[in-house]
C-alpha cells in the first residue's frame, strides 16, 4: 500500500512539472490559460492525495481552495480579461522552443541536485515533493523571464505560486490560516494585476512589455 | 541606591522633552523647559558629586527593557560618576544661560523638544552597562544633537554640516558596534560585566582599540575624523554648541576610556599608547593651526575643541604606555592629567561658547572681522570671556594650566619607559603639546583682541548691548569654577582619585589634601610642585605693587607731544589690525606647509583704476586628500550603477532568476 501511495504522489507531483513544461511553449494566450487550469487541477489532485495519505484533513480544504480559485475562478477571469482586451486570437512570439525546453530540463536537474542532498534526513515522499516543487517554481520563473506579454507573466507568477503550495503540502502541510491568507492574497494580486492590465492597455494600447519599454524615460544604454 | 533615582531623573528629562513637544509654541514654554532641565541637571550633578566624593561602591541595576535575552543593564561607578558631573554641570549651566538666551530663539519648536532629550541621552550613555543600551543611548545622543544642529536648517551651510555630521556619526557608531561585537565574542556576552570577566586575544584586542579610536574619536573630533565637528558644533544654537563642544565630546572620551581602560583589560601593548599619543599630538597641533586660520568666532572655538581633545588623548596615550609597562604610579599621573583636562575643557569651552553666544545675540555676527570694541558695551561678558580665554591658553593661576602642567609632568617621566620608540616619541609629542599651547595663546589673543578690543568694525558691533542677567550669571559661574579649579587643584585631584584607581588597577596619585598650603605634588619624590594659590597671591601682589608704583612715581601732569598714531591715523575702523592680519605671520610660518597657503598680489598696471588685490588661497589637506577622494569614488560608483534604476521588468526578473539559479548552482557545487 505504501508503495502504491508513494507512486501516485510521485506521479501527481511529476505531472505538475510536465504541466509546467506545457506552459513553456504555448504561444496562444487562451491555450496558455487552459494549460494553467490543468496545472492547477493537477495541483488539486496532488494536494488531495497528500491529504489522504497523510490523513491531514485540513489539506482537503487547501485542495478545495486551490480548485475553486486556481482551477476555476482565476482561469475564467483571465479568459474574460484576454477576450476584453481582444488579444485572445493573437499569437505571442515564443522564441526558440527547443532552447526553452533545454533550459527547463536543466532547471529540473538543478532542483533535484539541490533538494535531494539537502533533505537527506527527511522521508522519501517529502524529498521528491520538495524537489518537484522547486522545479515548478523555477519553471514558473523561467516562464516570467522568457515571455513579453503581461498576461503570460501573470500565468508564470500563478504557476510559481502553485509550486509553493505543492511544497507546503508535501512538507506535512502548513497551517490552514496561512494557506487561506495566501490564497486570498493571490486572488487580490489577480484583481490588482487585472486592473493594471486595463490601465496599461488604456495608456499604451498594448500589454506587450517590449512595447512599453519604449515609453520609459531616462533610460540609459 | 542612587542609581534608580538617577535613571528616573534621566527619564524625567524625556518627560520634559515630551512636554516641550506639545507646548513649544506657547509663550513662556522656553523658560519652563530650561528651568526644568536646569533643576534636573542640578539634582543629577549633586547626586553624582555625592557618589564620587563619598567613595561609594559601584551600583548595578538590570531592567527588563531592550533586547529580551539581554535586558538593560545600568551601572554607576566612579568613572561614570565623574563624567556625570561633567555632563550635568555643563547641562545645568547651559540651561541657565538658555533661560535668557532661549528668548531670542526664532524656532523654539525645533530646539526645545530635543534639548532635554539630548541631555538625557548623554546621561544614559554614561550609565549604560551593556553594549546594546550603550549604543542605543549613543545613537540617541547623536540623533538629538543632529536635530539641534539642524535647528536653523534654512541656511545651506547648516544643512551641509548636518549631513556630514550624520554620515560621520553613523560611521562612528558602526565602528563601536564592531568593537563591541569583537569584545562580546561568539557567545554574545554583551553586558559589560561578562566582557570585563572575559579575555580577548591580542590581535582582536588591538582591533578593538583601533575601532574604539575610530568610533569614539570620530565623535570626539580626533584628526583626521574631525571634519564634521567645526561645521556642526557652530551650526547649533550657542548653548547647544557649548554642550556639544564642552560636554558631548567628553562623552566620546568616556566611551574610549570605558573600552580601552575598563572593558579591554590586560594585557596592554605598549604600541597602543604610542598610537594614541601620536594621534593626540597631531590632533592638538592641527586643531590649533586650523583655529588660527579661522575668523568665525564659533568655528574657531570648535577647532580649539579638536586641539583640546588632542591634549586629552595625549594624556590617555601616556597612561596606556605606562600601564603596558606596569608603571602604575606614572599611569595614575597621566590619567589624572587627562581627566582633569576633561573637566577643565568642559568648563572653559562652555564658558567661551556661551560668551560667543552672548556676542552673537548682541550683534548677530559670528565673523570676527565685523566685530570689535565690544568691551565697552559688554564689559561683563568681556571679562568672563577673557577669563575663559586665559584658562584655555593655559595661563596660571587658571585651571587650564594645571592640567597641561600635569600632562607635561607625565611626559617628563617618559624617559623611564623601556621602549626606545616611546623614549623618542614622547618628547616629540611634548614639543607638539608645547607648540599647541603657545599657538592657542596666540589664537586667543586674536579672538579676544579682535572681538572685544579696538573699535567696532560694523554697525551691528557698534550697537551691541550687554547680555541678560541669566546669561551673565552662567558665564560667571563658569569663570569662577575655572579660577577655583586653578587655585585649588589638589581638591580636584583628590576627587579624581577613585576614578584613577578604578582604571589603573588600584594605583592613584598621593592624597593632596594634607599637603601644606594647598600645594599640588604629583610625583612622590617631590620633583616639582605647583601652588595655584601662591601664584595667584604673587600675581595679585606684584600687580598691585606695580600699579601703585606707576601711580606713585609717574607724573600725572598732562603732557603734549608729537602724535604717534600707531598706524591708525584716521578714525576709520577699517584701518585697525584685523583677524586676518593677526594670523598672517603664523600662516606664513606653518600655513605654507600644512595648508599650502599661497598669497597672490594682483597689482593693476599704472593708469588702471582697479584696486590692487591680495588673495590668500588655502587648502585643507585632510579634506582634499582624505575625504574628497572617498566622496568622489562613491559618486562615481553610484553613477556607474545608476543604469540599474532604469532596467525593464524582464531584465529585473532575469536578474532575480539568474541570481537564484547561480546560488542554487553554488549550493550544489559547494556540497
Amino acid at each position: 500500500m505504501h508503495g502504491l501511495a508513494f507512486d501516485i504522489a510521485h506521479f501527481l507531483a511529476g505531472g505538475m512539472v510536465v504541466a509546467s513544461f506545457l506552459l513553456l511553449y504555448q504561444d496562444r494566450l487562451s491555450a496558455l490559460i487552459n494549460v494553467f487550469a490543468l496545472h492547477s487541477l493537477v495541483l488539486v489532485l496532488a494536494v488531495g492525495w497528500q491529504a489522504t495519505i497523510q490523513e491531514a484533513h485540513h489539506l482537503y480544504v487547501t485542495a478545495g481552495i486551490a480548485l475553486v480559485f486556481k482551477a476555476i475562478i482565476i482561469p475564467t477571469a483571465l479568459h474574460r480579461i484576454v477576450r476584453r482586451l481582444g488579444i485572445h486570437r493573437t499569437l505571442e512570439v515564443v522564441g526558440g522552443v527547443g532552447r526553452d525546453m533545454l533550459a527547463g530540463t536543466a532547471l529540473v536537474a538543478l532542483a533535484i541536485l539541490v533538494m535531494l542532498p539537502v533533505t537527506a534526513g527527511a522521508d522519501a515522499l517529502a524529498r521528491e515533493d520538495l524537489a518537484f516543487a522547486l522545479a515548478v517554481v523555477l519553471l514558473g520563473l523561467l516562464l516570467m523571464v522568457i515571455r513579453y506579454n503581461a498576461v503570460s507573466l501573470v500565468i508564470g507568477f500563478m504557476s510559481l505560486e502553485n509550486g509553493l503550495v505543492l511544497a507546503a503540502a508535501g512538507a506535512r502541510g502548513m497551517p490552514l490560516a496561512v494557506e487561506i491568507s495566501i490564497a486570498f492574497s493571490v486572488l487580490i494580486a489577480l484583481i490588482v494585476i487585472g486592473v493594471f492590465l486595463f490601465r496599461i492597455r488604456e495608456r499604451f494600447d498594448s500589454v506587450d512589455m517590449q512595447a512599453m519599454d519604449t515609453f520609459r524615460e531616462g533610460r540609459r544604454k | 541606591m542612587s542609581l534608580p533615582l538617577l535613571l528616573s531623573l534621566a527619564m524625567a528629562l524625556f518627560a520634559v522633552s515630551a512636554y516641550a513637544l506639545v507646548a513649544s509654541r506657547r509663550p513662556g514654554c522656553s523658560r519652563q523647559v530650561y528651568s526644568l532641565a536646569l533643576a534636573v541637571c542640578v539634582i543629577l550633578l549633586g547626586m553624582a558629586l555625592a557618589h564620587l566624593l563619598a567613595g561609594q561602591t559601584s551600583a548595578t541595576l538590570t531592567l527588563p527593557l531592550g533586547l529580551p535575552w539581554l535586558g538593560a543593564h545600568f551601572r554607576l561607578d566612579a568613572l561614570a560618576a565623574f563624567f556625570l558631573i561633567v555632563v550635568n554641570l555643563g547641562g545645568a549651566i547651559a540651561s541657565l544661560f538658555a533661560l535668557g538666551y532661549g528668548q531670542h530663539e526664532q524656532a523654539p519648536e525645533r530646539v526645545l523638544p530635543f534639548y532635554p532629550a539630548f541631555l538625557a541621552g548623554m546621561n544614559l550613555v554614561l550609565l549604560a552597562d551593556d553594549a546594546f543600551s550603550f549604543l542605543f543611548a549613543w545613537e540617541f545622543m547623536s540623533l538629538t544633537s543632529w536635530a539641534l544642529v539642524m535647528a536653523h536648517h534654512q541656511e545651506p551651510a547648516n544643512a551641509r554640516a548636518g549631513y556630514l555630521y550624520l554620515v560621520m556619526a553613523c560611521f562612528g557608531t558602526l565602528a563601536l558596534l564592531l568593537a563591541f561585537g569583537l569584545l562580546a565574542g561568539p557567545d554574545g556576552g554583551y553586558d559589560f560585566a561578562t566582557i570585563r570577566a572575559g579575555t580577548v586575544n591580542p590581535g582582536f584586542a588591538a582591533l578593538v582599540l583601533a575601532l574604539a579610536l575610530l568610533g569614539a574619536g570620530s565623535k570626539a573630533g580626533l584628526v583626521p575624523l574631525h571634519v564634521w565637528l567645526p561645521l556642526a558644533h557652530p551650526a547649533a544654537p550657542s548653548h547647544v554648541s557649548a554642550l556639544m563642544s564642552g560636554v558631548m565630546t567628553k562623552v566620546a572620551v568616556y566611551g574610549f576610556i570605558r573600552i580601552a581602560f575598563d572593558l579591554l583589560g590586560e594585557p596592554i601593548m605598549w604600541w597602543w599608547g604610542g598610537l594614541v599619543l601620536a594621534l593626540g599630538g597631531v590632533t592638538a597641533v592641527l586643531g590649533v593651526l586650523y583655529a588660527l586660520m579661522q575668523h568665525d568666532l564659533k568655528r574657531l572655538l570648535a577647532y580649539h575643541t579638536v586641539e583640546n581633545i588632542g591634549i586629552i588623548f595625549i594624556g590617555l596615550g601616556l597612561a596606556l604606555a605606562f600601564q603596558a609597562n606596569q608603571m602604575y604610579a606614572s599611569a595614575a599621573l597621566a590619567l589624572t592629567a587627562a581627566l582633569f583636562h576633561v573637566l577643565n575643557h568642559s568648563l572653559f569651552k562652555s564658558l567661551l561658547f556661551l560668551g560667543a553666544g552672548a556676542v552673537l545675540t548682541a550683534t548677530g555676527e559670528r565673523d570676527m572681522e565685523r566685530l570689535g570694541g565690544l568691551i565697552h558695551p559688554m564689559p561683563w561678558t568681556a571679562l568672563a570671556f577673557l577669563i575663559g580665554a586665559a584658562a584655555i591658553s593655559a595661563l596660571p593661576p587658571l585651571n587650564g594650566f594645571v592640567s597641561e602642567w600635569l600632562t607635561f609632568q607625565a611626559i617628563l617621566i617618559s624617559p623611564e619607559l623601556p621602549q626606545w620608540l616611546l623614549k623618542f616619541l614622547v618628547p616629540a609629542i611634548g614639543a607638539l603639546l608645547a607648540l599647541s599651547a603657545a599657538l592657542a595663546a596666540a589664537c586667543f589673543v586674536k579672538a579676544f583682541g579682535i572681538t572685544f578690543l579696538g573699535r567696532p568694525r560694523s554697525p551691528a558691533a557698534a550697537g551691541a548691548r550687554e547680555t541678560d542677567r541669566y546669561s551673565l550669571s552662567a558665564l560667571f559661574v563658569l569663570a569662577a569654577l575655572c579660577l577655583l579649579a586653578g587655585i585649588l587643584p589638589g581638591l580636584v585631584v583628590d576627587g579624581l582619585a577613585p576614578v584613577v584607581s578604578l582604571l589603573n588597577g588600584g594605583a592613584q596619585l598621593m592624597a593632596q589634601h594634607d599637603q601644606p598650603w594647598l600645594t599640588l605634588v604629583p610625583v612622590v619624590d617631590v620633583k616639582s610642585t605647583y601652588n595655584g594659590l601662591l601664584v595667584l597671591l604673587f600675581m595679585a601682589l606684584s600687580g598691585t605693587a606695580a600699579a601703585l608704583l606707576i601711580h606713585r612715581l609717574a607724573s600725572n601732569a598732562a603732557r603734549r607731544g608729537p602724535a604717534w598714531d600707531c598706524g591708525f591715523p584716521e578714525a576709520n575702523s577699517a584701518f585697525q589690525y584685523t583677524a586676518g592680519s593677526f594670523a598672517q605671520p603664523i600662516r606664513r610660518v606653518f600655513g605654507s606647509i600644512v595648508f599650502q597657503a599661497r598669497e597672490r598680489v594682483t597689482m593693476p598696471p599704472p593708469g588702471d583704476l582697479r584696486p590692487a588685490r591680495l588673495e590668500v588661497e588655502m587648502h585643507d589637506p585632510i579634506w582634499e586628500r582624505g575625504y574628497a577622494p572617498i566622496a568622489a569614488a562613491v559618486v562615481a560608483l553610484s553613477g556607474r550603477f545608476n543604469y540599474l534604476q532604469y532596467l525593464t521588468i524582464r531584465r529585473y526578473l532575469s536578474l532575480v532568476f539568474g541570481v537564484l539559479v547561480l546560488l542554487l548552482l553554488g549550493m550544489v557545487l559547494w556540497r
